[in-house]
């Protein structure tokens, strides 16, 4: 039974959980949006710097949510940094297959770097708690309805 | 067999009413080497497990005397009819109604309440009017009106409420003007538990001529309640939550009320001749009842009235008060929990957080435990706006719960705090 909630809360996890990193407005930022988590309430803004370069140059996000949705957003603005609007898209593909899918059944993602998966790897126990995914992609909808020019997203959609 | 319930014995016997619901006797997460924790089911105001008699009383009616009802000339329908319209009287006598022809049957509390924005609302409200509901409202007795204020003008106005969670009374009275044409308040919140005054929120509207709905959801399950005593115009409740089915609520309504509102939907059964020059509809309750009802639903929700008033409804009050005075004072012991909503004569319902630890990850930590219990919103959005929350963990009692329970929920939540130290 721990052995589950381990799994769910790795220490990784509690730790971004408690100690979300780049939590606030992001330096710069030219694109912003709000993610909603219906099931819960909970609601992060994202707010991002696109260069000329189509590249993000910082990352950041705002709310108050539980461990998961939290934990997932602190990582979520270190990955996509430096990474291009398309590669923060594959990311986001990425992402939401390594919560939803078993291994056999994810589609390969060419565009995502290996050690970026590998980071993210932490957050797969959440597929053993399916209504906990909509907490990990929360900031991840955001993130690409801020890329999108779209103001709100909702991790009820996928 | 489940027992015959006019064998139940007083005082309430929790363990013989548990025997009466096979699912409380499941496990939950077992795994191929490890077995499973007993189920603590603490959600049954978000819907309630059903008992034996309930489950046993569709089973029968479709495995003997099924058909369509009103219709046929046949044996079965005229059997199917007749069990069918024992459970429209069971649920009148239920509410302490006048007669069982004031009893419509729904889908549920949320169809009753949009039946009557609907019917009434869009026949004797118009532009500038406002109706008055509570702060602590479900959705269902906010978004109908909402609908029905963006169709017509009306005005939805929220009653506050205090810290402890029971209703502003003062404000209510203030609040209700000559622009008030309708006021639509819940009986008892399924967040905070808080039983409202009805009987004399209706009196004072009365006095200004303005009708009253009742959303008894909650409060049915929780103690007896008197619709004639407490002169509501209409009053509604949803079977799933009473130990019934889904798919059955009742809308009982004042039969004065009643005839003079136009049909809610067309079709079948609540019609009393159709031409294409033109349609005549039958009288209430028929009228508002277009369409097959939920014929085995409703048969269902008369044996759950049979077996919630065979056990008593003012023992099952004490039994749950008792539960929630023991449970309230488990939880208050604990450090860092906050509880929401702690009005005098509360049904048994506790809402609350804890310190440093999300609701959701609250829930899910506890579910590991086997204790399942809501965490959200609950549909009261505007009542975590008011309390400045995004959430809250909600623990609700019903008849089958026990004092164990509620400490293995206390455990459990423990477990939640030391797990996010």
């Amino acid at each position: 039974m721990l052995d589950d909630l381990r799994d769910l809360y790795q220490e990784v996890i509690l730790d971004h959980g408690k100690n979300p990193r780049n939590f606030g407005h992001a330096e710069g930022a030219n694109r912003e949006a709000k993610g909603e988590n219906p099931m819960c309430g909970d609601k992060f803004v994202v707010s991002l710097k696109l260069n000329d370069d189509d590249v993000v140059e910082s990352c950041a996000f705002l709310g108050k949510g539980c461990a998961i949705s939290t934990a997932s957003a602190s990582m979520m603005t270190e990955i996509v940094k430096g990474r291009t609007a398309e590669q923060a898209r594959a990311l986001f593909a990425a992402f939401h297959d390594l919560c939803t899918k078993d291994e056999d059944e994810q589609s390969p993602h060419p565009d995502v770097a290996e050690d970026d998966m590998e980071r993210l790897m932490v957050m797969a126990g959440v597929r053993q708690f399916p209504v906990r995914v909509k907490c990990a992609t929360l900031a991840w909808h955001a993130m690409r309805a801020a890329l999108d020019g779209v103001e709100t997203a909702s991790s009820d959609i996928y | 067999m489940p027992r015959e319930i006019d064998h139940m014995i007083q005082p309430f016997d929790v363990a013989a009413v548990r025997a009466d619901f096979p699912i409380l006797s499941r496990t939950v997460h077992a795994r191929k080497n490890r077995p499973g924790k007993p189920l603590v089911f603490l959600d049954s105001a978000a819907s309630a497990q059903k008992p034996n008699q309930v489950i046993q009383a569709m089973d029968r009616l479709m495995t003997e005397e099924y058909a369509n009802v009103h219709r046929g000339v046949h044996f079965l329908s005229q059997r199917a009819t007749d069990a069918f319209e024992a459970a429209r009287r069971k649920v009148a006598k239920f509410l302490g109604a006048p007669g069982e022809q004031t009893i419509v049957f729904t889908r549920n509390a949320t169809e009753a309440i949009n039946l009557v924005a609907a019917s009434y609302g869009r026949n004797f409200l118009k532009a500038g009017d406002e109706i008055l509901v509570t702060e602590m409202e479900h959705h269902a007795n906010i978004v109908p009106w909402q609908l029905l204020g963006m169709e017509k003008g009306v005005v939805v106005k929220p009653i506050p409420i205090h810290d402890d969670g029971s209703l502003d009374m003062d404000a209510y009275a203030d609040l209700l003007t000559d622009r008030v044409k309708f006021v639509a308040v819940t009986h008892c919140s399924n967040v905070l538990g808080t039983v409202t005054p009805v009987k004399e929120i209706a009196r004072l509207a009365h006095e200004k001529g303005v009708p009253v709905l009742a959303d008894g959801s909650q409060a049915v399950v929780h103690g007896p309640v008197d619709v004639t005593d407490l002169d509501v115009d209409f009053y509604v409740f949803t079977g799933h939550k009473l130990y019934g089915p889904t798919g059955v609520g009742v809308l009982y309504g004042k039969y004065d009320m009643l005839k003079r509102m136009p049909p809610y939907q067309g079709g079948g059964e609540m019609i009393q001749a159709v031409s294409f020059a033109g349609t005549t509809f039958k009288a209430p309750p028929m009228r508002f009842e277009a369409g097959t009802p939920p014929i085995v639903e409703a048969v269902g929700l008369g044996a759950a009235i049979d077996y919630v008033e065979a056990l008593g409804r003012d023992a099952i009050a004490a039994h749950e008060h008792d539960l929630l005075a023991y449970a309230t004072d488990k939880l208050s012991g604990l450090d860092g929990v906050r509880l929401y909503g702690t009005a005098p004569g509360k049904g048994p319902i506790l809402s609350f957080t804890l310190e440093g630890v999300h609701p959701h990850d609250v829930g899910t930590i506890v579910d590991q435990y086997g204790v399942a219990v809501r965490v959200g919103r609950h549909c009261a959005e505007p009542l975590m706006d008011r309390f400045g929350i995004s959430a809250t963990v909600r623990a609700s009692f019903a008849l089958y719960n026990t004092r164990q329970e509620a400490d293995a929920l206390a455990e459990s939540l423990r477990a939640a705090k030391e797990f996010f130290g």
